[in-house]
C-alpha cells in the first residue's frame, strides 16, 4: 500500500518547496493545536483509556472536537458504540462543507492522494489551504504539507499529554487556544473585498453567536455556513440578473 | 488494547473520514454544476467567521461581552492588527502579547 501511494504521489508530481511552504504556514496555528493535543492526552487517561488507546484515537480519528466529546462520554460512563460514533458523525458534519469547498480543486488529483488529504482534513488545514488558493492557486503539495504538519503535531502533543500531561498545569489555562482565532483573522480579512462577502461574514458571525448559545455541539458552524452562503449566493444571483 | 475500545475508535475514524471524503468522492463522479460552484465560493468566508467569532465572544460557552472577556479584548486588538498588517506573525505576536498582558497584569 505504501508503494502504491508513493507511485501515485510521483505521478501527480508533488513538489518539495510547496510542501515545506505548507508546513511553514501551519506553524503559527500549532501554538494553538499543541495545548489541545496535550489536554486530549490527559483527558483520555482521566476518562479511563490507556495511553495506547488515547494515542491510537489521535492517530486514527484525528478530529479534536470529536475526540474531546467521545472521551468525555466515555468518562461519563456512556460506552454505547452507536451513540458515540453517531455523535462523532454529527460533530464532523461540518467537514462535509469544507470537503465540498475544496472538492473542485481536489477532483483532479489521483484517488489515493484525495483520500489521504481527506483523511487529514481539519478546520485548520482547511483554513490554511483555502487561503493559499486565492493567492497562488491550489497546490496538493501545499495542502499535504500543512495537513501532515498538523497531524504530526496532534500525534506528538497527545503523546506528550499521556506521558507527562499530569505533571504540568492545565495547558488550556494559558490562553494559547487564542492562537487559532487570531491566525484565522489574518486569513479572513483579505476575503472581505465586496458587499456580498461582507454580508456573508456578518450573517455568519451573528448566526454563529446565536447558534453557539442555543444549539448543541458544532451545529452553529453548519447553521452559520448554510445560511450565510445561501444569502451570499442569492445576492450574487440578484446582481447577475440585474446586469 | 481492549477490543470494544478499538472498535469504537475504528467507528469514530470511519465516520470522520466519511464526512471529509464524501463530497470529494461525489464531485469526482458527477462533476460540479455551476449553481453549486457559486454557492461553494462563499463557504471559506462563512467558515472562517464561524470559527473566529464564537471563540472570541463565547470563550467559555456563554456570551460574554465585558471587560472580563480577555479573548474578546485581545481579539479586537488582533483584528485591528490583522486588518492593518495582513501578516500572521505580527498579528499572532501582538494578539498573544495582549492576551498574556491581560492575564498577568489585570
Amino acid at each position: 500500500m505504501d508503494n502504491s501511494r508513493a507511485v501515485s504521489i510521483t505521478n501527480c508530481s508533488l513538489t518539495i518547496p510547496e510542501f515545506w511552504q505548507g508546513v511553514k504556514n501551519a506553524g503559527p496555528i500549532l501554538v494553538g493545536v499543541v495545548p489541545f493535543g496535550i489536554t486530549c492526552g490527559v483527558m483520555g487517561l482521566t476518562a479511563g483509556l490507556t495511553s495506547l488507546e488515547t494515542v491510537m484515537m489521535s492517530l486514527l480519528v484525528f478530529a479534536g472536537a470529536s475526540q474531546f466529546i467521545g472521551i468525555t462520554m466515555l468518562g461519563a460512563g456512556i460506552t454505547g458504540w452507536g451513540i458515540i460514533v453517531f455523535t462523532t458523525l454529527l460533530v464532523n458534519l461540518r467537514h462535509m462543507l469544507m470537503g465540498a469547498s475544496l472538492a473542485p480543486h481536489m477532483v483532479k488529483q489521483p484517488f489515493s492522494l484525495q483520500a489521504l488529504l481527506a483523511f487529514l482534513l481539519t478546520d485548520e488545514a482547511y483554513a490554511i489551504t483555502i487561503s493559499r488558493i486565492d493567492k497562488t492557486g491550489y497546490n496538493p503539495s501545499y495542502q499535504l504539507g500543512a495537513s501532515l504538519s498538523l497531524y504530526v503535531s496532534w500525534f506528538l502533543s497527545t503523546l506528550a499529554g499521556v506521558l507527562v500531561g499530569s505533571y504540568i498545569d492545565d495547558p488550556l489555562a494559558w490562553g494559547l487556544d487564542f492562537a487559532m482565532p487570531v491566525t484565522f483573522l489574518v486569513l479572513l480579512f483579505p476575503r472581505l473585498t465586496d458587499r456580498t462577502s461582507l454580508a456573508v461574514c456578518i450573517v455568519a458571525g451573528i448566526i454563529a453567536i446565536v447558534g453557539a448559545t442555543y444549539l448543541p455541539g458544532k451545529w452553529y458552524m453548519i447553521a452559520a455556513c448554510l445560511v450565510a452562503t445561501i444569502i451570499g449566493g442569492l445576492m450574487e444571483g440578484g446582481k447577475e440578473d440585474a446586469q | 488494547m481492549r477490543s470494544e475500545i478499538f472498535m469504537l475508535i475504528i467507528g469514530m475514524a470511519l465516520v470522520t473520514f466519511a464526512t471529509r471524503f464524501s463530497c470529494v468522492a461525489l464531485f469526482r463522479q458527477m462533476g460540479i454544476p455551476n449553481w453549486l460552484e457559486r454557492w461553494l465560493k462563499h463557504i471559506p468566508t462563512a467558515i472562517l467567521t464561524a470559527l473566529i467569532v464564537p471563540a472570541l465572544v463565547l470563550p467559555k460557552g456563554q456570551i460574554d461581552i465585558s471587560f472580563h472577556n480577555h479573548y474578546l479584548l485581545a481579539g479586537i486588538v488582533a483584528a485591528v492588527v490583522a486588518y492593518k498588517s495582513r501578516n500572521i506573525l505580527v498579528t499572532l505576536t501582538t494578539g498573544m502579547g495582549t492576551m498574556l498582558a491581560l492575564r498577568w497584569f489585570i
